[in-house]
């Protein structure tokens, strides 16, 4: 009972990770439709940036939920002015430029800071479950993904710019014959989805350590999710990660690390086969 | 002064003469062609972590040897490649340094799937190949000299050592690999020898970050200790988060890997004080050859020295100096000759103490140290000379049956 309690625990902050990574590419891919291939660096550079403001004093709670993401949303607005705004409606032109950002981004760190920065430990310690112990810090990482979505959805649903960025992105031509800044709405959408990805760095630095070529761990997973939820940005992007990451932690536990990766996978493969427009192609097709 | 015709000549005869008197020597020192030696680590991408110092040592070791005349009278010629943590680039690099470089020697490579994609090249084109990594035994190439440690060196007596620590319950974890899974063989078959019991063993792609699922196993099977052989950066969260979960100073952890690289350095002292490994290298490591070197070592690379942690790049320095003894005795570079006179049993003494060649194997005996991670260094808690390569001696004679090309794997039921 209290393994397979554990267990729940273990999936639950599966699925909260593989949230939190993608939330980002969610709303820079799934609403803007800008195949960002420096994802992975945006999170390394949140990380790098908690990890720097710890050293330097700041509080380490101000340093993951604030810096990381004010210096990634910052770095986000100059990259879409500097290239990505030239570039809106041709997807495979912003794939390339975003894969050289992503190298270029890899080399600068690892030429200003090198390959070895110190982390900083999960705080909070850790947490008995009925004789299994486990990080209070990953169960907090449950709450950090349950609020992010929660704020999405607010901004999206209940604030003016949610307004305009949802029709921006339905029909920029529309949106600008009625009077709207297209060109702003979608500066500050890019950087709010790199400042997502930003926080998310920054949340699981401590739990995963941060190195210049850290993103390539992560942005295949932040992919496969975003493209498995489908059209409905945040519902998709929910949905995908509580199927792939509830399966995939089910599949490590029940057989081997290796198997689980796979399961993982190919239960994406299936979903795609079955439902080529995502999961949100079929069901939850009025969300957001 | 005045200018007189006399005075002037007379200068004019002085200044030729200096200037004409390095030439003479260059000349001598010079003798013939520079010794092509070539080096291919990785310098970028996600290897760099090892990569980087054991290119600072090897520069360091080439630097040595022509401040001390060169070999032979000639001068060293290094040639580093950085294959970038690229598979592809290795086999690219290792043929450029045997058809185009005309090596004397390549020393490189550092996972032992980029050893078995030069070695074949290396041989195939005759060029000497040095692998200067801890790795998982068994190599049996006469081209091809290993010098770092193997299990038998290694693992064979941190087992019994641990064990008599903590117990008889192992749970080991390991990357998904070559180095891994044949580690991972040994890692086993000491543990029953030793009387104790592997209670699971599980494989990791090098690209996991999430160990959540097999820490909560680890806690059900509820073993004495665990044995990491894991590797790489994304490896390096597996200790993080068994330090998060509060495990760390429930259930005590060895590691085959750990110090590798740069894990010590990765992590806080909460997360990796207590860690025991072994390695034939610390730079804690007590003696004067090392305190000799680390100082000069210091004085050229200054800030820019990196952290010699575990062995990889002491090694280097060492897989290096052999090759020079081995040049020295022979008195030629000619491949044939040289194998000849490392066969021998050929010794160098260094930092890490005395480092032999067993002309059986190509591999060598050397020290052995077990130490335990202290604020991002190690401290040392155990020292072993002269240990054999007794796993690959096992499979592995040369001398009888020199057109050996194949690395033996143990047969060892897990």
């Amino acid at each position: 009972m209290s393994l397979a309690l554990a267990v729940g625990l273990q999936a639950l902050t599966g699925v909260a990770m593989l949230l939190i990574i993608s939330l980002g590419l969610a709303v820079i891919f799934g609403m803007m439709r800008v195949i960002n291939l420096a994802h992975g660096e945006f999170l390394m550079l949140g990380g790098y940036s908690a990890i720097l403001a710890v050293r330097h004093g700041v509080n380490i709670w101000v340093a993951m939920l604030v810096v990381a993401p004010l210096v990634v949303g910052l770095l986000g607005a100059l990259v879409e002015r500097l290239v990505i705004r030239r570039l809106y409606g041709r997807m495979v032109d912003t794939m390339l430029a975003t894969w050289g950002l992503s190298l270029a981004l890899i080399g600068f760190v690892s030429m200003i800071f090198g390959n070895t920065v110190g982390g900083f430990s999960a705080p909070l310690g850790s947490v008995d479950v009925g004789g299994f112990y486990t990080s209070a810090y990953s169960l907090f990482l449950v709450f950090a993904a349950a609020l992010m979505v929660g704020a999405v959805w607010l901004v999206l649903r209940r604030t003016p710019f949610g307004l305009l960025a949802r029709g921006t992105m339905q029909n920029p031509e529309m949106a600008s014959a009625l009077g709207v800044a297209t060109e702003r709405v979608y500066a500050v959408t890019f950087a709010a989805g790199a400042a997502l990805s930003g926080l998310a760095g920054g949340l699981i630095a401590p739990l995963s350590g941060v190195v210049p070529t850290m993103g390539t761990a992560y942005i295949a997973k932040a992919f496969i999710t975003v493209i498995t939820g489908g059209a409905a940005m945040l519902a998709g992007t929910l949905s995908a990660s509580v199927l792939l990451g509830g399966v995939g932690v089910l599949a490590t536990f029940l057989t081997t690390p290796v198997l689980g990766e796979v399961v993982l996978l190919a239960v994406a493969i299936i979903l795609v086969r079955l439902l080529p427009h995502g999961i949100t192609g079929r069901f939850f097709r009025r969300a957001l | 002064m005045s200018l007189s015709r006399r005075n002037a000549l007379r200068s004019l005869a002085a200044a030729s003469a200096t200037l004409a008197a390095p030439a003479i020597f260059r000349h001598a020192a010079l003798g013939a062609d520079p010794i092509t030696v070539v080096g291919i680590h990785d310098a970028s991408g996600g290897l760099d972590i090892y990569g980087q110092p054991m290119i600072a040592c090897l520069d360091f070791a080439v630097d040595e040897v022509n401040a001390g005349g060169g070999l032979l009278g000639r001068e060293i010629k290094l040639i580093n490649y950085d294959p970038q943590s690229n598979i592809q680039l290795y086999t690219q690099f290792a043929t450029q340094a045997a058809t185009s470089d005309h090596a004397a020697v390549v020393h490189g490579g550092i996972t032992s799937a980029s050893r078995e994609a030069i070695r074949p090249i290396l041989r195939r084109y005759k060029t000497l190949y040095f692998y200067n990594t801890q790795y998982e035994g068994g190599v049996c190439d006469r081209n091809c000299f290993c010098t770092g440690s193997t299990p038998a060196q290694n693992v064979e007596s941190l087992v019994p050592y641990i064990m008599k620590k903590w117990g008889k319950k192992v749970y080991i974890v390991a990357a998904d690999y070559n180095y891994g899974q044949i580690t991972s063989k040994w890692l086993t078959k000491y543990t029953r020898d030793g009387g104790g019991d592997v209670v699971a063993v599980e494989f990791f792609p090098l690209n996991v970050t999430d160990f959540g699922p097999t820490i909560q196993k680890i806690q059900q099977a509820k073993p004495d200790m665990v044995i990491s052989a894991l590797v790489g950066g994304a490896h390096v969260s597996f200790y993080r988060q068994w330090a998060a979960a509060g495990m760390k100073s429930r259930i005590p952890m060895a590691s085959t890997t750990f110090g590798g690289g740069n894990e010590s350095l990765l992590l806080s002292p909460e997360e990796g004080d207590g860690i025991v490994v072994a390695f034939s290298y610390f730079q804690e490591v007590d003696n004067p050859a090392n305190k000799a070197f680390l100082e000069k070592f210091h004085a050229k690379l200054g800030a820019k020295a990196p952290y010699l942690g575990g062995e990889l790049a002491m090694r280097t320095y060492t897989g290096f100096n052999l090759w020079a003894a081995g040049v020295r005795k022979a008195g030629s570079i000619d491949r044939i000759k040289v194998i000849e006179a490392l066969e021998t049993g050929i010794g160098v003494d260094g930092p890490p103490g005395r480092t032999v060649l067993d002309g059986k194997t190509n591999h060598v005996s050397l020290d052995v140290y077990f130490a335990e991670v202290q604020n991002h260094g190690f401290k040392i808690l155990e020292h072993f000379a002269d240990r054999p390569p007794a796993d690959t001696a096992s499979v592995c004679d040369l001398a009888a049956h020199p057109n050996t090309d194949k690395q033996f794997v143990v047969d060892v039921k897990i």
